[in-house]
């Protein structure tokens, strides 16, 4: 039977009807070609707005929890309630090695300090951190650098500080790269300025940062630091994460694991998924919309194929008179309606991908673009075309086997 | 050389076709409309038969149970002694194709296909490679005269030129048997001898043939006239055959 699949003759009758009934054929290719595009245009649409998102926020913003250590509210192992607990940076290596699904553990200090330069002055909040903080919250740098680990193996005395620290601190367009300012009476360079981005808006700003090992020496920390920030690998949820983390740290410090005061914790996924919930609303969307367009699609093409087949009954049925079987009109009938879908998906993924590079042109350019790398994957091109070309073979048998299921000179008598 | 047949029904002949007690009736609403009423009907090798009646009375009925087409209800019904009862739909597509020939009063020729195309689809269904198919076709629309005309689609055709390709295209895949309903009912007389004369001339050839007509004239250029009326044949007579050829 696959023999009839490479027979001239077969296609000659595909392209003859096909070609000769041009309305028919258009209609159906119009279907299934803007059912494709509309897919591929959104997923790719869609695709472009969570990479533009990825690259503002990172893992950073989806995937990240703040833990901070108080004081014990439950008695345990002879301690009574009450005591003063601290995280310390032994916790952090045992938190890295035991806890499946952490990207990062970043530990950071923060303290409030008066930073002053020449008579100008102000009240900030001045941070001591490790570089990879640039990894996990990138931090985007309009001049210099961020803090390095030569900074941190040599405790030196550098800042980076925010665009908002520099305009309360500088005059315009003075360079402020390799002056000094004064935080808490301590000269430091300043080596980098950043902007502050949307990121920024969850938890307290961020004004100065300054190295971690100098933060610990000059304030006197010792082993011991403020608040730990993890970051999950994205196959990991965030929440289980913590929940590990926080058990990990009361087995460590000996609190009673059902001490709920003892290590707080902040979950910025969940903030972030609150406050940015039309992300989601998006991919809802995005599948709303592709999915009803696809059954839209097949309904048309469903419907153009039923039109077809009463307009051709009467052709059919003098085929049968001619002397075809049903499996041969079928046959050629399920040909016609996969060959249709084949080529028109094929149209619309190139359509829909020349939209895509359209609206990578148009809003895909420069930093803060709207869209980054709007795109469909293979698989999802696969699947679409693999949907088009089941879904036409199904439409396909529905008006053939209602040809070939009457008798041959009902067929006939149709008008 | 055409051998003019001295008579096919005198020399031992075979039964083309063979009807007993046909019965077929159409339902309509609960009731049902008995159209034929116990048919029987022999036709030989050869015979060349005008079917003849009121409107109605189930000429077509018949042709189309003979044709395959439709079913009887109950019956006896063997052609080229094959007994036709409960055919697969792809049996009788086979019989179709290899036995009939079928010319339909509205012609029914595939509008987006040539002439030539129409007459070779017979011949695709048999599974003949398209040269031959090409070839045959061609050499039928030349037997009903229609060599210049074979490019040309059905809709830039005249009605008797439409009714020449389907004449070609019925023979094209050498039936047995040709059933004609009505084929002159929608040309005018001068149109309707000259397509008389090629199914007269194939039924010298030595086709069996069996039409439908309402015309006197038509009838009178078969061999025999049989008539129905009420679901049963009335009358049934051989008579001396009408050469269309003086009109034409
Ligand atoms: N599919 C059908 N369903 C119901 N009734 C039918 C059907 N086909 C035919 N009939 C009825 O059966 C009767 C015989 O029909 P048939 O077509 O055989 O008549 P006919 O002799 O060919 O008439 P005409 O000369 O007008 O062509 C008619 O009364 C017709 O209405
Ligand atoms: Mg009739």
């Amino acid at each position: 039977m696959f023999k009839f699949i490479f027979d001239k003759d077969t296609w000659q009758e595909v392209f003859d009807s096909l070609s000769k009934n041009k309305l028919r054929t258009i209609l159906t290719m119009v279907g299934v070609w803007w059912g494709i595009l509309l897919l591929v245009g959104l997923l790719g649409a869609a695709r472009g707005l969570e990479n533009s998102f990825n690259r503002m926020f990172g893992d950073f913003a989806t995937n990240s929890v703040f833990i901070w250590a108080g004081n014990t509210s439950k008695p345990f192992k002879g301690f009574q309630e009450g005591k003063r607990l601290r995280l310390k940076l032994s916790d952090v290596a045992k938190l890295e090695d035991n806890i499946e699904g952490i990207e990062f553990a970043v530990a950071r200090n923060m303290n409030q300090g008066l930073v002053v330069r020449d008579f100008l002055s102000a009240n900030l909040n001045v941070l001591g951190d490790f570089p990879v903080l640039d990894k996990v919250k990138k931090r985007n740098l309009v001049a210099g650098r961020f803090i390095n680990q030569n900074d941190i193996d040599n405790h030196k005395k550098v800042t980076v500080i925010s665009e908002d620290t520099y305009k309360q601190l500088y005059e315009k367009e003075e360079e402020a790269i390799g002056t000094y300012i004064q935080i808490n009476s301590i000269n430091y360079l300043v080596v980098g300025i950043y902007q502050k981005g949307m990121i920024d808006n969850f938890g307290p700003s961020e004004d100065v940062y300054i190295p971690f090992s100098t933060f610990q020496q000059v304030y006197n920390q010792g082993d011991k630091f403020g608040f730990l920030m993890i970051t999950g690998k994205p196959e990991y949820k965030i929440g289980q994460i913590e929940q590990d983390a926080k058990l990990l740290l009361k087995n460590l410090n000996e609190v009673h694991p059902e001490d709920n005061q003892a290590f707080g914790g902040f979950n910025l996924g969940k903030e972030f998924a609150k406050r940015y919930n039309f992300l989601t609303g998006m991919q809802f969307l995005t599948w709303f919309v592709g999915i009803a367009t696809l059954i839209a699609g097949v309904f048309a093409i469903g419907n153009i194929l039923l039109i077809t087949v009463k307009e051709r009954t009467k052709e059919i049925g003098v085929r049968r008179a001619l002397g075809a079987t049903p499996f041969e009109i079928q046959r050629q009938i399920i040909v016609e309606a996969v060959f249709l879908t084949i080529v028109a998906g094929m149209f619309g993924v190139i359509i829909g991908g020349w939209i895509l590079i359209a609206l990578d042109h148009f809003l895909g350019q420069g930093e803060d673009a709207i869209l980054v790398n709007a795109s469909v994957s293979i698989l999802v091109l696969f699947i679409a075309m693999v949907v088009s070309v089941v879904l036409g073979t199904l439409i396909g048998l529905i008006p053939a086997f209602k040809a070939t299921s009457v008798k041959p000179i009902d067929a006939l008598r149709e008008e | 050389m055409i051998v003019k047949p001295i008579s096919y029904n005198d020399i031992n002949v075979n039964k083309m076709l063979e009807i007993r007690n046909l019965h077929k009736s159409y339902p309509i609403g609960d009731s049902s409309l008995h159209v034929l009423k116990g048919i029987n009907l022999t036709v030989e090798d050869g015979e060349m038969v005008a079917i003849m009646g009121s409107s109605g009375s189930g000429k077509s009925t018949l042709l189309n149970i003979i044709g395959m087409l439709d079913e009887a209800d109950s019956g006896e019904y063997i052609l080229d002694g094959l007994p036709i009862k409960n055919l697969t739909e792809k049996k009788a597509a086979l019989y179709r194709n290899k036995f009939l020939g079928f010319i339909f009063q509205s012609f029914n020729l595939i509008n987006y296909k040539t002439a030539l195309e129409n007459v070779a689809l017979p011949l695709y269904y048999q599974g003949m490679s398209r040269k031959e198919r090409q070839e045959l076709a061609m050499f039928h629309l030349g037997k009903v005269g229609l060599t210049e005309w074979s490019h040309h689609l059905p809709k830039e055709l005249s009605g008797g030129q439409k009714q020449r390709v389907a004449i070609a295209r019925a023979l094209a895949a050498n039936p047995k048997l040709l059933l004609a309903d009505e084929p002159t009912g929608a040309l005018d007389s001068g149109t309707s001898y000259e397509i008389m004369k090629f199914i007269q001339d194939l039924n010298d050839e030595g086709k069996t043939i069996l039409m439908v007509t309402h015309e006197e004239d038509i009838a009178n250029m078969c061999k025999r006239i049989v008539r129905l009326r009420d679901g049963v044949i009335m009358e049934d007579t051989k008579i001396t055959q009408v050469r269309a050829q003086q009109y034409v």
